[in-house]
Order: C-alpha cells, then sequence, then structure tokens
C-alpha cells in the first residue's frame, strides 16, 4: 500500500520534469548502447583473431621430436651408476618420427571425455619443384574429414572442394602463396621431391589460404594415404595426432598426462601461443574501461539533475512531511525516481545496443588475408546485456544515494517557516 | 481515552542562531478535545514556533508534550510521522498544496499514506470532504489552477482526511481577503460543531479570535491569558 504511494509521487515528479529527467535516461541510454556496441564488437574481433590460431590449432599435438637420447647405455651399466660419467658430443640415432603404436593411442584418446575429436596427421618435408628451382615446405597428410571437423578445413579451401581430397587420387591442395610462385592452376600436375630424394607428381585440385601468409606460402594438403605412400610408408605410419578438447583450459594438464602415458612429445595450445592470449584480456579491459567510464558520466548526469529537483521540489518534500511521510518514505521516492532513470534507460541502451551492433555487423569487411569474414565481427553474447543493465542500475542507484539522503533530511520547519 | 487532546508543560525554546534567544518561556496549558482554540499575540512573540512543536514537527525543546495521552519526547521520526499523519491536521498560511498533484489526489494523499483503508474507499471520503467545502466541481483541477480561497478549502479538505484528534492552522485565513477569510472561518466552526472535531488556530484577526471558543494569548514567549 505504502509502496504504491511512493510510487505514485515518484511517478508525479517525474513527470513535472519530464525533460530533464528524458536527458538523465538518454545518458545512461547512451552510455549503456557503446558499453554493449563495444563489448560485443571488441568480443567480435577478438573471436575473429583467436579464431584465426585457435581453429587451425590443435589444443594438443602429440608427436616424436627428434633428439638425442636422455639415458645413454652407459647410465643404464650398474656397475657406472654411481659414477660421475660424461659423454661429448652425443647424437640422435634412428630419427624415426612415427608416434609408435599410434592406433592404440588414437582408440585411447578416442574415449577419453575430455576429448572433442581426433585428427591424425602425416607431415612430409618436401621441395616443390619449379623448374630448376626448388622451393621448400611440407606436405600435410590428412583425414579429411576429422580435419574439417576439427579445424573447419572447408572455409580455408578457397578453390575446389576439399572432399576431392579422399576421391581423386594422387592429388593435392596447395597454399595460395605455393600457388602464385609455381603459377599453378587447378588441374595442373606439379611435381614435389621427398626429403629422400623421390619425385612424385601431384594434381592440383584446389587451393587454401589460412590468412596466415608465413603458412600459405609453404604448407599444402593431401590426404593421408596419398603422403603415406608418397613417402613410402605403410598405412600406420603418423607423425602428429592433433587432439581438440571441450574445455581449452584443461589443455596443459591433459598434455602432460598423455606424455606420461604415451611416453611421448605433448604440446598444448597455451605453451604454443602464449600471445594470444594477451591481446584479447587487454582488448577486453580496455572495452570495460570505456564503458565504465561512460556510464560514471551518466552518473554524474542523474546525480545533478536529482539534486536540482530537490532544490526545486523543497516544498513539496516539506509538505510531504508536514502530512505524515516520514524521512524514509522521501528517501524512497527519490530513490525510485533514480532507478526509474536507471532502468529505463538502460532497457533503451540494451535495445540501441543491439540495433547497433547488428549495424556495424552488416558493414562489409573483406579482407584477402580472411577469407571467412564478409562484415565486420560482432559477438552477440548476451552477458554483456545483463552486465550493461546491472551497471547501468548500480550506477543510477548509488547516484541517486546521496540526493535522496539530502531530500529525507530536509527540515519542514525551514522550508515552511522561510516562506 | 481522556478528554484531553493536547496536554503541554514548561516548554522551552532557545534559538542559537546568530545569538541564543529565549523564544518560548515555560509554556504550559491543556486543550481538550472539541475545542476551538485561537491563539493570538504580537508578530515575533513566538506563536508559529509553538504550534511547529505541538505538530511534533520540530523536536529540538525542553519540556513536557504529550498528544492524545501519548508522550512525544523520545521518538524517532518515523514515528512521529505517523503520529502527524493519523492524528495531527494542519493547515498552513501560504495553503501548501502539491502542484503536481490534482485537487483530489491533494486530499487523498495522508490517508493513502496511512494505508487503512482501500483507495477507492478514500476516494469516496476526499470526495465528500471536498463537496463539504464547495469544492465538488473542482476536484480535477490541478492545485496551481485554484485561487486562494479555494486552495486553503482544499487543504483544510486535507487536514480532515485521516480524522485526527486535533487540527492546527497557522494563520490560515492571513493571507485572504476578508470574504475568503470568512469563509474559512466558518468551515472551521462548522468542523468543530459538527465532527466534534479539536481545532487549534494561531491568528492576528482579534474578530476571529473573539469568535473561537477559547483564546490562548502570547507576549514575549509566554502566556498571558489562556
Ligand atoms: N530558525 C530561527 N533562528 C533564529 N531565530 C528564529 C528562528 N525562527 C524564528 N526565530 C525567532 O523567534 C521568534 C518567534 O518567531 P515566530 O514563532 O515565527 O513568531 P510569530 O509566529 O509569533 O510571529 C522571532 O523573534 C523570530 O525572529
Ligand atoms: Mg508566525
Amino acid at each position: 500500500m505504502n509502496f504504491k504511494v511512493i510510487i505514485d509521487i515518484a511517478k508525479a515528479l517525474l513527470h513535472a520534469r519530464l525533460k530533464q529527467t528524458v536527458v538523465a535516461a538518454v545518458g545512461v541510454t547512451f552510455s549503456i548502447t557503446m558499453f554493449i556496441t563495444l563489448l560485443s564488437f571488441m568480443s567480435g574481433l577478438n573471436d575473429l583473431l583467436d579464431g584465426l590460431i585457435l581453429n587451425r590449432t590443435p589444443h594438443i599435438r602429440l608427436y616424436n621430436e627428434v633428439k638425442p637420447s636422455t639415458k645413454q647405455p652407459v647410465d643404464l651399466n650398474p656397475d657406472f651408476s654411481l659414477d660421475y660419467n660424461v659423454i661429448r658430443s652425443i647424437k640422435p640415432s634412428g630419427g624415426r618420427l612415427e608416434i609408435y603404436n599410434n592406433v592404440a593411442i588414437l582408440k585411447h584418446v578416442g574415449k577419453d571425455p575430455r576429448v572433442l575429436g581426433i585428427a591424425p596427421k602425416v607431415i612430409a618435408q618436401v621441395f616443390y619443384n619449379i623448374g630448376a628451382i626448388d622451393l621448400t615446405g611440407a606436405v600435410h597428410g590428412v583425414d579429411v574429414e576429422a580435419e574439417n571437423k576439427l579445424f573447419f578445413f572447408k572455409d580455408y579451401v578457397v578453390t575446389g572442394n576439399y572432399r576431392d581430397l579422399e576421391r581423386v587420387p594422387n592429388s593435392i591442395i596447395i597454399g595460395k602463396g605455393v600457388a602464385d610462385k609455381m603459377l599453378a592452376n587447378p588441374g595442373d600436375i606439379i611435381s614435389i621431391t621427398t626429403a629422400k630424394g623421390d619425385i612424385i607428381p601431384l594434381k592440383v585440385i584446389g587451393f587454401f589460404q589460412s590468412g596466415i601468409q608465413e603458412i600459405d606460402k609453404v604448407q599444402s594438403y593431401a590426404s593421408l594415404s596419398t603422403v603415406q605412400k608418397m613417402l613410402g610408408k605403410t598405412e600406420s605410419y603418423i607423425t602428429d595426432i592433433q587432439i581438440k578438447l571441450h574445455t581449452l583450459e584443461l589443455a596443459p594438464q591433459v598434455a602432460e598426462e598423455y606424455r606420461q602415458l604415451f611416453n611421448v612429445d605433448a604440446e598444448d595450445l597455451q605453451t604454443a601461443n602464449s600471445q594470444f592470449e594477451t591481446g584479447s584480456s587487454v582488448r577486453t579491459l580496455i572495452s570495460y574501461s570505456v564503458g565504465i567510464t561512460l556510464l560514471i558520466v551518466a552518473g554524474f548526469g542523474i546525480y545533478n539533475i536529482l539534486n536540482m529537483m530537490i532544490y526545486e521540489k523543497m516544498d513539496t518534500i516539506a509538505i510531504l512531511k508536514a502530512t505524515g511521510f516520514s524521512g524514509s518514505d522521501v528517501r524512497k521516492i527519490f530513490l525510485t525516481i533514480a532507478l526509474t532513470i536507471g532502468i529505463v534507460g538502460s532497457l533503451a541502451g540494451m535495445v540501441f545496443g543491439f540495433l547497433l551492433s547488428a549495424f556495424i555487423d552488416s558493414i562489409p569487411f573483406n579482407t584477402a588475408a580472411l577469407p571467412t569474414v564478409s562484415t565486420y565481427p560482432i559477438n552477440y553474447n548476451p552477458n554483456f546485456y545483463l552486465i550493461g543493465i546491472t551497471f547501468g542500475i548500480i550506477t543510477t542507484y548509488l547516484a541517486g544515494l546521496l540526493p535522496a539522503r539530502k531530500a529525507s533530511t530536509v527540515d519542514p520547519v525551514v522550508i515552511i517557516r522561510g516562506k | 481515552m481522556s478528554d484531553i487532546a493536547i496536554h503541554t508543560k514548561g516548554i522551552n525554546k532557545y534559538f542559537h542562531d546568530p545569538k541564543t534567544i529565549h523564544v518560548l518561556k515555560d509554556v504550559g496549558f491543556d486543550i481538550y478535545k472539541g475545542e476551538f482554540v485561537s491563539i493570538i499575540g504580537k508578530s515575533g512573540c513566538g506563536k508559529s514556533t509553538l504550534l511547529y512543536i505541538l505538530s511534533t514537527m520540530d523536536t529540538d525543546f525542553e519540556g513536557e508534550l504529550t498528544i492524545d495521552g501519548q508522550n512525544m519526547k523520545g521518538r524517532s521520526g518515523v514515528e512521529l510521522a505517523r503520529i502527524r499523519n493519523e492524528k495531527i491536521g494542519f493547515v498552513f498560511q501560504f495553503h501548501y498544496l502539491l502542484n503536481e498533484f490534482s485537487v483530489l489526489k491533494n486530499v487523498m494523499l495522508p490517508a493513502l499514506k496511512l494505508g487503512k483503508l482501500p483507495s477507492e474507499q478514500i476516494e469516496a471520503q476526499a470526495i465528500k470532504k471536498l463537496e463539504l467545502f464547495g469544492m465538488g466541481q473542482h476536484i480535477h483541477k490541478k492545485a496551481h489552477q485554484l485561487s486562494g480561497g479555494e486552495k486553503q478549502r482544499v487543504a483544510i479538505a486535507r487536514a480532515l482526511i485521516n480524522d485526527p484528534i486535533i487540527i492546527m492552522g497557522d494563520e490560515p485565513s492571513g493571507n485572504l481577503d476578508k470574504k475568503n477569510g470568512k469563509i474559512v472561518f466558518d468551515f472551521f466552526q462548522e468542523i468543530v460543531q459538527n465532527f466534534r472535531q479539536t481545532l487549534l488556530v494561531v491568528t492576528h484577526d482579534p474578530e476571529f479570535a473573539e469568535r473561537s471558543g477559547r483564546v490562548i494569548e502570547m507576549d514575549d514567549g509566554r502566556i498571558v491569558r489562556s
């Protein structure tokens, strides 16, 4: 009952000063709009840039590094176990890049509930032959479907159909940079030389463009079996196992586990690309700071307008108190006014923020480096809207607190006597 | 229930700004229910100050104040507001209506705050009170659209809405012409006679005072006749 009267009075006061209240609410609307748009846009950019790396990089990569054995024969001999053995000039022996027992590993990893998917790979170091010149490069033999499922292979194949890798024997999809250098077109036969010196003709069926030029200039894709044949290996020859997890954060831990378990090298994404998180978090920090600054400015606007309103409405406050409204009633009235401005302003800000984001989302944005992107990126994360309205309401509440307290302490005797 | 609406004893009041002055000196009297009391005295003798104390708006005084048998000392702001709301009606010299609201809403507000009746019933009562004072055709006007005399009639209706123990007025006709002042006085008298309400009215109109039931005269902060 009491509550209803307070809202009634707040409404009447708001109405009496409609212009100022609208200005105050527009201030809030503006800040929330900018806050949401800024965060959506920045976050969209972050996702895009992270995606450049994340989409193309496994969370965990299992492989065998060519390196000297850490245990030399003399260490295994019990006769010398207490001695301090010095061996100079150790060389790696039998540089086998193959992951042993990979069938069992694939099976085991495939059953791990934390794992989203796995894609086996064979990487072959090669030379692309262009007349008398040889360009160094690498051909990745991939399980085409797994590669597409985990790393969106299709998005990066800009010419040709990625599925043809499985269907056309001895086919290859070459990097755009490689193609430019070789003047190769789809349908051409190019020849490449393997590390062992075998020269192999392959049919170009498409180009791919990753957005990272360094990769596009050296890398090509072929099917697993094509590369295995190229290297003269059996079907079980695999040099890399790429793993994607359900949660990226677990990667270092799981990598360590697999390293122990399978006795292979395991590299997690965080270690391999430690720089990419820094960029994201700095951009996010900037967006939040700007947004919150805008909100604080809007808060001062509300503070000013409420103060002015209280100054103008001294008579009203005095009469309310004289007729039986308590200081806390008066405080509630002015807090209601502040919160109304805050809620209406924030809700409008959410709508305008969405509209502005949608507008930015429709602006064309074409760049050769990002074949999958045609407009500016926007992340429509509902959390931004939630944070926006929460902050909007909290700011207006705080901005209303002091003026409301001031109103509640107005002494009616002073006002009535002052007439 | 006692018959005493307001009981005061030994009330002293000082102002300290700019220098200490003793405004009310040992004021004490009783006002009985159903009385129509006028307070007169020279300008500056402390009439308004006394009324603000009696209406519980000013709590900074020495002495005893009892309203409807309840001691007013040491109560919280919320309690005093409640007492003002329920037991006291106030009519000011400058008709203090809320310009943001209609005439009807002005009268209803104290009752809405009290919250004892549903708002439809409050509205019906407010209309009845306004009609009583000849304001029936103005109920949907805004307060600032009324003349001075009309505003004062609305203010009286508002003071009555919660059926208070006592109605106080600080020179309620002081700002009105003779004719309107007389109308207001007639309403006051009617209130006392027909509704057995208690009235305590500060006035500097001797004619008004003599026509009321009892006169309390003040001089320099003291009661000299009561
Ligand atoms: N807030 C105040 N501070 C100092 N002196 C005051 C204050 N209010 C009133 N006074 C003084 O107290 C005296 C009584 O004032 P008041 O009660 O308004 O007189 P009345 O209503 O009888 O004309 C006057 O001398 C006035 O100047
Ligand atoms: Mg006075």
